[in-house]
């Protein structure tokens, strides 16, 4: 299949009276990197949560992988399958142990045997470099060390996309760089990725078109180059005034 | 300008020791009863007091005590001591209610293997799969050994069943059956069908509008006449029915407390990795939920230990509807402080033990959630 792994056709969504996503259009290629950026409460975390259906869509037709999203549960689920979403607040299982953290979706949605199951986390966890942690809990690693193991979680179903919503936003500065450093292998690799960020530098280096919401509206869209040399809406050159260092 | 004289600087890769702190007992009493002027004084009254009480209750409890069942040298004592006669005399019958005196090994071999039991459940490493099969037999043989009829034991009807076997039974299977009932309350009471939402509510809120003893009468006098033709239930199965369903009710707000204590993003976390709404209850939010209300399942746990005594308004004689029992003895009826100090032992001990362990459980359990914040970022 050639064409676009996540389409929004004309999509809308109301929290209350609230208009949080208007009218979104969108095609997403396969391998292809997306940084979304925006003010706070632009709708860029409600856009990606549309994308495993974390939050419902009210008007417009959301397509991924060839599945649309609808009340059908079946079909979300498989979505999710294909999806991995990495949060900005980790979500670790705090009652489970790391390399348990990572097993659980290989044993309860492959029904693969623990042995197996531990097996293939084992190998996620080599893969961001925490392997070493295994048999720890969850609130005995840093920040940083969480959020690794949660991208490990989310990459265990050997998932086609993969969501992170602001990932480094509650780490420490010296962390962010660790996290970043894993991001940028998964994108070296070909994972088709779409990543909310004020991580400019990230999406600078790492992003095939980065996009800026404002208003619950994807204002403009661009390749980074473009985007950081010449944005052409109002909104966007404010926006870039603001986050990018002088 | 240096900020500290030069002399006091230590070397800088000398560390530093911690501070001195005082210790042994001299420094212990000075902390803990001495350490200022009111404390000192309280704990001189208090000093004062128990030199006044303790010896007197030492002389009435313990040496001046009468402990053979011998009436005359109780009525001798004119109260100035304890008369445990009384319960030497009448501890079969506070301890096992109107169960035939002659059969009384059963209901003490049944309580034995009960308690047992529990010992061994209560620790973590006997949580297996062979657990739950293993309380059906011991269940099982509970009733066999309390209601005979069957290898040679006589029968015995439930409603003669009392004492501590009675007591244990409805608060173990009045628990254990309403905690899962609780748990599909909460969470229906939490759930997005609207349907569940209500009927989860509107039981929740009845129930606890009602107190237990009309639950109580409601099972063991209306509820018969409700039964169609035919179908009988013993009195023993109804009252525990009640406790149970009362009971769910209580347990069912419990748990919601435990669910509304995790933040919505383990359950997000959950289905974003592909796990359906039950897997993501059964191995997410109930296992962590659940260890959160450790400490008010025990609340519940002992307030169902001593509120199965209301069972004696149906005419069931728990540990103290028996010692009531054994107090309506004529000669025996003015040594009724020395009966309810020794069924106060007894759920004294029993609440301290299941406190002591629930402590213990929370802190085993919980160690994933006790670790520093400070590592979290």
């Amino acid at each position: 299949m050639n064409g676009p792994i996540i389409e929004f056709a004309r999509v809308n969504k109301w929290f209350g009276k609230f208009h949080v996503l208007q009218d979104i259009d969108l095609a997403v290629g396969r391998g292809e990197r997306i940084v979304v950026c925006g003010p706070s409460g632009s709708g860029k975390s409600t856009l990606i949560r549309c994308i495993n259906r974390l939050e419902e869509h009210q008007e417009g037709r959301i397509v991924v992988d060839g599945v649309e999203l609808t009340e059908d549960l079946r079909s979300v689920e498989r979505v999710r399958r294909e999806v991995g979403m990495v949060f900005q607040q980790f979500n670790l299982f705090p009652h489970l142990r790391v390399l348990e953290n990572v097993a659980l979706a290989p044993i309860c949605v492959l029904k693969l045997p623990r042995k197996e199951a531990e097996a293939r986390a084992t190998q996620q966890l080599a893969r961001v470099r925490i392997g070493d942690q295994a048999k720890k809990y969850p609130g005995q690693l840093s920040g940083g060390q969480q959020q690794r193991v949660a991208i490990a979680r989310a990459l265990c179903l050997q998932p086609k996309i993969m969501l992170f919503d602001e990932p480094t936003s509650a780490l420490d500065p010296e962390m962010v760089k660790e996290v970043l450093d894993v991001m940028l292998e998964l994108a070296t690799q070909g994972m088709t990725m779409v990543v909310v960020t004020h991580e400019m530098g990230f999406a600078r280096s790492v992003a095939d078109r980065v996009l800026f919401m404002d208003q619950g509206r994807i204002v403009e869209q661009n390749p980074p180059a473009e985007f950081f040399a010449n944005p052409r809406n109002e909104r966007t050159r404010d926006f870039l005034a603001k986050v990018l260092p002088r | 300008m240096p900020l500290a004289a030069e002399g006091a600087t230590p070397a800088p890769d000398s560390p530093r020791a911690p501070p001195r702190c005082a210790r042994g007992p001299g420094a212990w009493l000075r902390a803990n009863l001495f350490a200022n002027v009111p404390s000192a004084v309280a704990t001189l009254l208090l000093a004062a007091a128990l030199v006044r009480v303790l010896p007197a209750a030492v002389r009435w409890l313990v040496t001046d005590a009468v402990y053979s069942p011998d009436y005359a040298a109780c009525r001798a004592l004119d109260y100035r001591a304890a008369c445990w006669g009384f319960v030497a005399q009448k501890y079969r019958l506070i301890l096992f209610g109107r169960y035939p005196y002659a059969d009384q090994w059963r209901p003490l071999a049944a309580t034995l293997l009960v308690v047992v039991a529990l010992l061994v459940t209560a620790h973590p490493r006997s949580w297996r799969r062979w657990l739950w099969p293993a309380w059906v037999v011991i269940l099982a043989v509970f009733l066999l050994l309390m209601g005979g009829g069957a290898f040679g034991l006589s029968r015995v009807e439930p409603g003669l069943w009392g004492g501590l076997p009675l007591t244990v039974l409805l608060t173990l299977v009045g628990m254990a059956a309403s905690i899962p009932i609780g748990i599909v309350l909460a969470v229906g009471r939490r759930s997005h069908l609207p349907l569940a939402r209500a009927a989860s509510a509107l039981y929740i809120e009845m129930v606890r509008g009602v107190p237990l003893i009309t639950v109580l009468f409601v099972a063991s006098f209306v509820f018969p006449l409700l039964l169609p033709m035919g179908l009988r239930l013993d009195v023993l199965t109804r009252v525990v029915l009640g406790i149970t369903f009362f009971q769910a009710a209580y347990m069912a707000e419990v748990v919601r407390g435990g669910l509304q204590a995790l933040p919505r993003g383990q359950y997000e976390a959950a289905i974003s990795v592909g796990l359906t709404w039950w897997q993501a209850q059964r191995k997410v939010i109930l296992p962590q939920a659940l260890t959160l209300v450790i400490p008010s399942f025990v609340n519940s746990l002992l307030s169902t230990f001593m509120d199965t005594s209301l069972v004696t308004v149906v005419s069931m004689y728990d540990l103290t509807g028996a010692l009531r029992l054994a107090l309506g003895d004529p000669q025996w009826r003015h040594f009724f402080l020395e009966g309810y100090l020794f069924i106060a032992a007894v759920y004294f001990t029993s609440c301290l033990a299941m406190s002591r362990y629930s402590a213990w459980l929370e802190h085993r359990l919980g160690s994933w959630a006790r670790r520093p914040e400070a590592l979290r970022a």
